[in-house]
């Protein structure tokens, strides 16, 4: 456990740092939620999807008499009824200029292209009417043929959009040679098949499913003066200019409000089929409308994450020290591009050389459509995949060179003298101290002692065996600066903006354009503007996710609220300073530079002469005595862009039993020792931590999203979908170093996807830590029991040879 | 999410419930729901009755009735998992019904319900086989009692008949004997990929008598009579009863699915069943 | 349509209902309960939870009907007069919430594993709570709710 610090409320001290509980809390305890779905409106519709069961198909006809004759039902609209209206949803990031996609209607029009498509619209006066109606929808398809696997699709026929002639969307390449951060990698891999040691790997990162607790749903109200569209998003800000955009509305006829979202891990990025259909329906029947998916159709139609297969080439000297590194990707776009689904691979391509230092690398993507659901943001988006790749080829190339695999990645990574460093990857890591970092991490795992077991249980031939799996990372995130996004060709930029009102009583009115959806944003806001401001946390609002409230935002994902939102507010609180020490100045009559500010209030130097923040904004409230010219406002705005992506790092070890006998594996022990910076709020950094472990060892031991040979996703509810409970891991331990970061004033670094991006290796290089003296060289994730025992048996058949 | 439509009648007394049974063609009776109701709301059944039996209190409950203990259809997975009854005469069923879906489910879900939904990877059947148990099934034609061997058919196919209603399992008291559920899945939640139900009498360190049965390593559950014969006069040490068991898998053919093909669980039943049994026995 | 008369959260509410109607979809539109929430399809998740006759069930696998004559309690009902229930303070105490969406039935749980188990281990916490899925804690401060919740009912002698 770690040791947290848990002042009591009514301890004088600064916010930073504080283990404050969250001010969100009462209503979620208490069940005062107002998640999407909690949500009605007079009058309201209720809408039903008709969902495709074949993953490729020719739409012949789609008889819809049935369906609108069933009771309560409004209306049925097909593809043939919007087509006209519905535009084509957008990718937001065409990552190379020639990049191919197929046009992507919210609802089909004349073929579909994945399992899961909505083919029609049942808008009814009840969910359960819509619901009876969507199986009286007779839709006539001329199943097409499908692609699914990664190596065919990019082979050639068959197209899982043959209108594009090909699978391959784009191919996007990053070489240290060409770029001039580092040397040319096949040079360095021709040296090191003389005279050093190649590995050459392929990896499969599978295909993963958010599965955020909360079903989207969607409300939209078309009959005030302007839209109102609540959503279950983690992005209201892009949902509204989407809207915007693909149907033509006037923007500023928009508002969409994320109410209380019930989290989204990445899942809840993206501009939806569901909520173009749910604004159409409300415009078609001018009445609220609403739509609440099942989990079913949840699992379906969201998008999912991962999909990769990767081929690697590492080249080292015989003395371990590496020197090059190749990655292929061959990545899996399913069947059309959302939001951001091209560029995920790209983010990690930055990251595959992780906290070693490369002479030369180079990364290539290749993005493939397959008729599956459509990939794009998850936890992590890019960098799970690439410290996957890196911790493996690295504790593959510790156990060919028999090093201890913590020697071997100390011995190549970035010493703590060596920050900032540039790396192979044109990326400047500001600050870390991976030494520190891993050195708490062993002694808190008790790193010797269980070798000594491992070897012991090695020795006696023991049943069950024992591994360690390390893992050590840094990541890319506070998604980001604006000017690089667009080198990469996003859409988008990566500020942040932050408003703050100081009101006539005194109390501090924030407003963010971050989108917390569990994160605790109105808690840490409130800490970081109590100390800027010197108001008491109970003082301060927090309001969000809402754009008439908040009408500047680039939202939450990618690990970057506090970097790049956190700033903005601080930026805001210290504009809101500057306006009010003018106003004390002139009150006080004393020059501004004489005016210190400490405590939320302002006092001349030398004197006990003073004013409170709160009363200079009842001055300017008041504006009897101003200076002349001087707006009668303290409030202020920010817009932060920041200056570089934010480096997180840590050391992940895990313990892990495997049940030679069954295959079973058993996660005995992890420690995690991370370093994101300062810290805001103790609490919600390690709850982010917690979390994020959680998902990324189901990556490695249990879930997977799986197709039939017919494109049908078998793995299609909980049931076999296996997200784990309480019941399948164990606590934690973990504990942080801080290298404040140098690239933001807070000093502070993201953790949101942190824990994911480090502990899937770390599991996978455990299990194969227990067996590769076995002879196991690989288990392909999840590492479930039948996998880990047919390893063991081909191993042994084989004769033991790795 | 939403079940098609139905007409609904929660009778007091079984002979109503007969009477509903047979006044339709397209019925489903309502035990816990916790097989029933995932199965409507997903549609996959569409019933145009429903005759819910949860008002019918004679259908609760645990009894001895001499050498045997009665337990009534609608007693709940947690009924039985709490009872000392139970545990003293039958252990075998107590262990399984503990390790029944999540605590939630076990509040409402029925042993006669799971029984008779006699789902291939449930866990009660094979235990309720091991115990030679016999169903007590009511129909219009009045009481028959069929034995487990022949009450469990096939893949969800049960000897209740068509009108028929499953009131009472009659368990021959196994008073003592030691008993253990080994129920092998990825996840708590997970259904049994495999599991072996052991229930043993050990004298003088020996087991004197077995009762050993398989989940899902076939269209139901399995008895492993020959096992339960190679386990007589075993001492009760691993590399003993790993031997007695070695064959249990033989001429299984268990199905193939995401967890694992039919090898695998061949190879899991041998080495669950040594687990099982030596916890029973010690 | 069948009447039906429900105690919820201590007000005797009767109501006619569709046959088909789940207990979840009777609180929620009916009864206007919304804090009791659907997380899933298949009886896994448990983010329904509530008190049926004072035991935990899944409220998405049970029908409105069955209900009838029985008193149920949501994670609306359990503080008074603005006082929290042990539980929902231990919750906030331990940041064992993030989304809060799992929460209403991850508290409706935990207080029932609490009354089987007043003085229950960590493996016996996560076993009792594996009906109920999160995926934003990663279970470790829920857990830590829950010994909380235990512990200082061992100190006071007093059961959640």
């Amino acid at each position: 456990m770690t040791a947290v610090d848990q002042q009591a409320p009514q301890v004088a001290g600064p916010e930073i740092g504080r283990a404050r509980r969250r001010k969100e809390d009462q209503r979620l305890i208490t069940g005062r939620t107002r998640y999407t779905d909690n949500l009605s409106l007079s009058g309201m519709l209720h809408l039903g999807m008709v969902r495709s069961p074949l993953a490729h198909a020719r739409i012949i006809a789609v008889d819809t008499a049935a369906a609108k004759a069933s009771p309560g039902v409004v209306a049925v609209l097909t593809g043939a009824d919007l087509a006209g209206k519905q535009g084509s949803l957008p990718c937001a990031w065409p990552i190379t200029d020639d990049q191919k996609a197929p046009s992507h209607p919210a609802v089909a029009v004349d073929h579909v292209a994945f399992a899961g498509e909505v083919v029609a619209v049942v808008v009814a006066r009840s969910a359960r009417e819509a619901r009876d109606a969507i199986e009286l929808v007779d839709v006539d398809y001329e199943g097409l043929p499908v692609v699914l696997d990664l190596e065919t699709a990019v082979a050639g026929a068959p197209y899982a959009h043959p209108e594009l002639g090909t699978n391959v969307s784009a191919t996007w390449v990053y070489d240290s040679g060409q770029a001039g951060t580092g040397t040319d990698v096949d040079e360095e891999i021709a040296k090191a098949r003389e005279g050093g040691v190649v590995i050459e790997r392929t990896y499969r990162q599978q295909r993963l499913i958010p599965a955020f607790m909360e079903p989207r749903s969607i409300l939209v109200d078309p009959t005030g003066e302007q839209l109102t569209v609540w959503s279950a998003t983690q992005v209201p800000h892009f949902v509204r200019i989407f809207l915007a955009l693909v149907l033509g509305i006037p923007e500023g006829k928009i508002r969409v409000i994320a109410p209380d979202v019930g989290g989204g891990f990445g899942g809840k990025l993206q501009f939806t089929p569901e909520e173009v259909l749910t604004v159409l329906a409300a415009r078609h029947t001018g009445r609220p409308c609403k739509y609440t998916e099942t989990r079913s159709e949840s699992l379906v139609s969201a998008h999912h994450g991962r999909d990769q297969l990767q081929r690697l080439t590492l080249a080292a000297t015989k003395d371990g020290t590496v020197t090059g590194l190749k990655v292929d990707l061959l990545a899996n776009m399913g069947a059309y591009l959302g939001l951001v689904t091209s560029g995920i691979p790209v983010l990690g391509a930055f990251m595959y050389n992780s906290i070693y230092k490369f002479a030369g690398y180079r990364f290539t993507t290749t993005n493939v459509f397959t008729n599956t659901t459509w990939t794009d943001a998850y936890r992590g988006a890019g960098r799970p995949e690439a410290t996957f790749a890196i911790e493996r080829l690295m504790d593959d190339l510790a156990a060919q060179l028999g090093r201890d695999p913590i020697e071997l990645r100390e011995q190549n990574w970035i010493k703590h003298e060596e920050f900032p460093f540039t790396t192979v990857a044109g990326m400047t890591y500001d600050s870390g101290n991976y030494e520190a970092a891993t050195a708490r991490a062993k002694e808190l795992f008790g790193y010797d002692e269980l070798r000594a077991e491992q070897r012991q249980r090695r020795e006696s031939g023991d049943p069950v065996q024992l591994g360690i799996g390390v893992s050590t990372f840094t990541e890319m995130c506070g998604i980001a600066p604006s000017r690089m996004l667009g080198a990469l060709n996003y859409v988008g930029g990566g500020w942040e903006h932050a408003s703050i009102r100081v009101l006539p009583t005194g109390k501090v009115e924030v407003v963010t354009g971050t989108s917390s959806h569990g994160q605790g944003h109105e808690t840490a806001w409130s800490q970081i503007v109590a100390d800027r401001l010197g108001v008491a946390f109970d003082d301060v609002e927090v309001l969000h996710g809402d754009t008439a409230i908040s009408p500047r935002g680039l939202d939450t994902y990618g690990s970057r609220s506090l970097v790049v939102g956190g700033m903005a507010v601080l930026k805001a609180a210290d504009k809101v300073i500057e306006k009010a020490r003018t106003v004390a100045a002139h009150q006080l009559e004393a020059n501004p530079d004489d005016l210190e500010f400490a405590g939320g209030r302002f006092t001349v130097k030398g004197t006990d002469k003073g004013m409170a923040l709160g009363e200079t904004a009842f001055a300017a409230f008041q504006a009897h005595n101003l200076p002349d010219g001087f707006e009668p406002c303290i409030d202020a705005d920010a817009t932060f862009d920041p200056v570089d992506f934010s480096f997180p790092h840590g050391t992940h070890l895990a313990a892990m039993e495997v049940d030679t006998e069954t295959g079973a594996t058993k996660l005995r022990k992890y420690v995690c020792v991370d370093d994101v910076g300062n810290v805001v709020n103790p609490l919600i950094v390690e709850g982010q931590v917690h979390g994020g472990l959680a998902q990324g060892i189901a990556q490695a031991l249990f879930e997977e999203a799986v197709y039939d040979e017919y494109g049908t996703l078998v793995s299609g509810s909980f049931v076999d979908y296996l997200v784990p409970s309480a019941a399948d891991l164990p606590s934690f331990i973990t504990d942080r170093t801080v290298s404040a970061s140098t690239t933001n004033d807070l000093g502070v670094k993201g953790v949101g996807e942190a824990g994911t991006i480090a502990s899937t290796p770390a599991i996978v290089n455990g299990v194969l830590d227990a067996i590769r003296h076995l002879g196991v060289a690989d288990v392909v994730m999840p590492c479930a029991p039948h996998k880990v025992w047919r390893a063991l048996q081909a191993a042994s058949t084989k004769g033991g040879a790795a | 999410m939403i079940p098609a439509s139905f007409d609904y009648h929660a009778p007091t007394s079984l002979q109503e419930a007969l009477r509903l049974l047979g006044s339709s063609g397209d019925v489903k009776v309502l035990a816990g729901g916790q097989s029933l109701i995932p199965i409507l709301k997903l549609r996959l059944a569409a019933p145009e009755v429903i005759v819910d039996l949860g008002r019918i209190e004679s259908l609760r409950g645990i009894r001895e009735d001499g050498d045997a203990l009665v337990i009534g259809a609608m007693t709940s997975h947690d009924d039985v998992a709490r009872s000392s009854l139970v545990a003293t005469h039958a252990l075998l069923l107590s262990r399984a019904a503990q390790t029944v879906a999540d605590p939630q489910v076990r509040h409402r879900g029925t042993f006669g319900g799971a029984l008779a939904h006699a789902d291939p990877a449930g866990d009660l059947p094979a235990p309720a086989l091991a115990l030679d148990a016999s169903f007590v099934i009511i129909g219009p034609s009045g009481s028959r009692t069929v034995p487990a061997a022949d009450f469990f058919q096939d893949l969800f196919t049960t000897a209740i008949g068509e009108g028929e209603i499953l009131t009472e399992v009659r368990v021959p008291k196994h008073t003592g004997w030691g008993a253990h559920y080994e129920k092998f899945a990825r996840v708590a939640q997970q259904w049994s990929i495999v599991a072996v139900a052991a229930t043993v009498r050990v004298e003088n360190g020996t087991i004197a008598q077995a009762r050993v049965a398989m989940t899902n390593m076939g269209s139901g559950p399995i008895r492993a009579s020959a096992t339960e014969q190679a386990l007589l006069g075993v001492a009760v040490d691993a590399s003993a009863i790993a031997a007695a068991v070695a064959d249990i898998a033989e001429g299984t053919r268990p199905p193939s699915d995401l967890n694992g093909d039919g090898d695998y669980r061949r190879h899991l039943a041998p080495v669950l069943a040594r687990r099982s049994v030596l916890a029973a026995a010690s | 349509m069948t009447r039906i008369s429900v105690n919820v959260d201590g007000v005797v509410c009767s109501d006619e209902v569709e046959n088909r109607t789940l207990l979840v979809q009777y609180l929620r539109e009916q009864v206007g309960k919304t804090g009791t929430v659907i997380g899933c399809d298949t009886t896994n998740c448990g983010a329904c939870t509530v008190h049926l006759d004072g035991r935990s069930v899944k409220s998405c696998t049970m029908l409105a009907v069955q209900a009838d004559g029985h008193a149920v309690i949501t994670i609306e009902g359990l503080a008074h007069d603005d006082v929290l229930h042990p539980m929902q303070a231990a919750f906030h105490d331990s940041h064992a919430l993030q989304c809060g969406f799992c929460t209403p039935g991850m508290i409706m749980a935990s207080i029932d594993l609490l009354k089987d188990n007043a003085n229950p281990t960590e493996a016996e916490i996560r076993k009792g709570l594996e009906g109920n899925l999160c995926r934003c804690t990663g279970y470790q401060n829920i857990v830590k709710a829950v010994q909380q919740v235990a512990g200082a009912s061992a100190v006071t002698g007093t059961s959640a």
